[in-house]
Parts: structure tokens; sequence; C-alpha cells
């Protein structure tokens, strides 16, 4: 058959009803300060990786709490935990900790992140 | 003294301004459309931002008018008033023709008539209901789908007919993320079981304790905000309301499904008040507002001499806001009243 070259496109839509946020619920028991986020993105700013490569706590804690573990399962082995980002918190997050919890997390439900 | 200052709107700005003017020894007669007095006030549960019973400011403004020099005229609508020699003429709906020294219009809000944003489907969906059946669903004590069931999804849609150009409203009502930020609270204390979504353009989180209600909902309710203007509700074949959002923070589209809708209805210029403005010619700016004579010195002064604003008939504000205007209304009033004459 001749190839076009079409494929099906994978859907962009979250599925919030669908998607597995066991991940998110994890890290919220256990460091309560990550349900505080409101997304200002000044850890992303000051972030030394994430000036190198695609690295994004903000994006991390937004994907997380969707249930879209993929990315940031892939993305968390690159921080370095230097917790510049902790620093500049306005609410006080532990992020720090949040990405230790995330690695944990990881490794106990997706077999991800080492 | 015997002047006489007639209050138009019988809610939270009349009744303080009322209050007041009586305080400082003026006769009053404060002009209410409906049954009773309290505005909106009748029609809420508890107040943000420390969720105190609406009933506690209620009780301040009724003892606040109990006096002998405010006369409290319900179902009396005024129609029109007009300047006459040095004094104010108003005109009842039944055709009553009354005289005042000076006016006071607190003619307030009208919430925004939710089926207007057809697309989220108010009127059509079982489960879509607005913040204000939300808040009675509270004085009830039961909050129930119409199958009498508890919700145990709920979204909360942030401006609806704010901020939105398509309801010809471009400005911000300013009080309904608050708002959805204590009814989120409250729906998790009625509803322990229960998750939560707000679904949000911008946090508008601009007034004493807001910020920290808003925090209190992430960290001790656990509300889920999400970032994104609902573009539509539909039902599923399982009864569900299916709701599509881009979320904007993730940058990608969000499709969930909820139990029950609540939609943030924004503030209007009351109707009243819209017809008083044509008929007297007070002017009103772009939102529909009556317009202030200046927006930072001289918001109680309308164009014509001797007719005061107080409270939401000229923007959105909160009650705090509403009696600090209604008492700068007063001290407007008596300035003038003593202003010689000519």
């Amino acid at each position: 058959m001749e190839k076009f070259g079409f494929s099906i496109s994978k859907g962009r839509q979250i599925d919030w009803d669908s998607n597995d946020r066991r991940i998110a619920d994890y890290i919220r028991e256990r460091e309560p300060s990550f349900k505080s986020c409101i997304a200002c993105g000044g850890c992303s700013a000051t972030c030394t990786t994430g000036n190198f490569t695609h690295f994004s706590l903000r994006e991390l804690n937004i994907l997380l709490h969707r249930g879209e573990n993929t990315k940031p399962g892939n993305d968390i082995r690159k921080c370095m935990l230097c917790g510049k980002c902790s620093l500049v918190c306005p609410r006080g997050v532990n992020t720090r900790n949040v990405v230790f919890l995330a690695k944990q997390a990881f490794k106990k439900f997706d077999g991800h992140a080492d | 003294m015997d002047k006489h200052i007639v209050v138009i709107g019988g809610g939270v700005a009349g009744m303080e301004a009322a209050g007041q003017l009586a305080d400082a020894g003026f006769n009053v007669s404060l002009i209410e459309k409906g049954n009773v007095t309290g505005g909106h006030l009748n029609d809420w549960y508890k107040l943000f931002p420390d969720r105190r019973s609406s009933s506690d400011v209620k009780k301040y403004l009724d003892k606040k008018v109990a006096s002998k020099a405010v006369r409290i005229m319900t179902n009396t609508c005024i129609e029109k008033l007009y300047h006459n020699k040095n004094n104010i003429a108003l005109l009842t709906q039944e055709g009553v023709e009354m005289t005042a020294d000076a006016v006071v219009v607190a003619t307030g809000f009208d919430l925004f008539k939710s089926s207007r944003k057809e697309e989220y489907g108010y009127g059509i969906y079982d489960n879509v209901i607005t913040s204000a059946d939300l808040e009675s669903m509270f004085r009830k004590g039961k909050i129930s789908l119409t199958n009498g069931k508890s919700p145990k999804t709920v979204g909360i849609v942030h401006c609806v007919g704010s901020r939105d150009e398509k309801v010809g409203n471009f400005y911000c009502s300013k009080l309904c993320c608050v708002t959805a930020v204590k009814q989120a609270i409250e729906i998790r204390e009625h509803l322990p079981e229960s998750k939560v979504f707000c679904f949000y353009m911008d946090m508008r989180m601009g007034g004493a304790h807001y910020e920290e209600l808003y925090r209190e909902a992430q960290e001790a309710y656990g509300v889920n905000f999400i970032r994104g203007k609902v573009s539509e509700a539909s039902e599923s074949i399982n009864n569900k309301l299916v709701i599509k959002v881009e979320d904007t923070l993730a940058g990608r589209p969000l499709k969930i499904e909820l139990d029950m809708l609540v939609l943030m209805a924004g503030m209007e210029m009351s109707e009243g008040g819209g017809r008083i403005a044509g008929a007297s010619k007070l002017l009103t700016g772009e939102n529909r507002f009556f317009a202030p004579e200046d927006h930072h010195y001289a918001n109680n002064i309308s164009n014509i001499k001797g007719v005061f604003y107080a409270g939401t008939c000229t923007a959105p504000m909160n009650i705090t806001e509403t009696i600090s205007h209604a008492r700068s209304a007063v001290s407007e009033v008596i300035s003038y009243l003593k202003k010689p004459k000519g």
C-alpha cells in the first residue's frame, strides 16, 4: 500500500478523570507546602538547570497536579538540588523537599526517576 | 434642622447613609423598592473574608436606621428626580411627588443574569447554579444536586459576566474571586469528601485578608485552582457536566467531568438605577454604573446639584467600601447643605 506519511496524532487534551495523580498526592501528604504554589515561576527563573536544559519546577508542579507524569518523570533527574528555588519562592514552598519526594514517588509508582 | 433627605435604595449603602444622616440631625426618607431593607445581604449566608454571618451586618444596619428620624418606605420605586428651585423633586412609579433638600442615590447593583452566558448551561443543565443559588443552599444547610444527592465534584467558574466583551462588560466585578474562594472553602466544609475546582483567569485577591483566604483554601482545604476560562459545559450520557477549559499554565486543553458547576455572577448597574439615570439625565459611564464627577476626589458627587451617590451604584464595591462610601456621601450632603443657596 502506498504510504502517504499520515498518522493519527495523539490528543493533547488533559483528561482529568482518567489521569493518575498518585505522585502529586504522595508529595502533598508529606510536604503540604506543595499545595500553596501559585505558579509565579520564580523558582524556574532562578534555576541554574532550567537555564541550560528544559527543566521547570513551575511546570513540574502543574503537570504532577494534573496527573501528567511522563515529562516531569524525565525532567526531574536534571535537578541538582541546589535549593535556589526555595530561596525565591513567595509562598514558602519547600521546593527541594518537593523534588526529593517526587523522586521517591516516581520510584514507588512509576518506575522512572532514579 | 428640619432638612429632609431622601435616600434611594435600602441596601447596605442606603441604610448606612440614612442612619448617618439621622445621627447628623436630618429627617430621612429611606426608599426601598422591595418588601424589606437589607438588599443583597438578605440573600447571602456568610461574608468574606472572615466568613461571619451576613445577619451580623444586617443587625448593625437595622439598628442604624431604627431612629425616629428615619422613615422607611418599602415597596416604593423612584422613577425620576430633577432639580426644582432649591430642592430636588422625586417622582415615584405611582406618580407621587416628593421633595427633598438633598438626595442620596444608593440603588446598588444587580447580579449578572448567568443564563446570558448560554455556553455555561445555566437554565439548561440541572446542576449548573449561580453563586447566589449556592448561598441559598448554604442557608438551608444542604448542598444537593437536583436528584437529592450530594455532589462529589464541584467546579466554580470565575468572571461570569465580568471582563467579558461578549456580554458588554469590560470591567472586573472585583468581588467574585474572593467569593469563589470563600464558597470553595464552605463547600469543602459542608462536604469534606468533595473535590472543588476553581477556574480563573486571574486571581484578583486585592482586599484585606483576601490573599490569606486564598492560601487557606489551597493549604487547609485542598481547593484546586486551574487557570483558564471555561469555554463550555455540556452533559455526558451519565448526566455529568463535562467542562472544557484551556489549562493555560500547562499550555494544554483540559477536560473534566463534574457533578455541579457554580457560576460566579458579576455585578451590573441595577435595573432601577439605570432607569433613574435615563429619566433624570444622571451621567453613567461606559460600564453603565453612575459616573461620579471625579473618581479620585469627588466620587459621591453627581451632575445634578444636591444629588449624591453612595455604594455600588457607582462601581463594584465590597461591604467595607460601601459603608465608607455611604459615609463620605453623608459628609458631602452636610457640606452641600451648609453652603448658602442661590
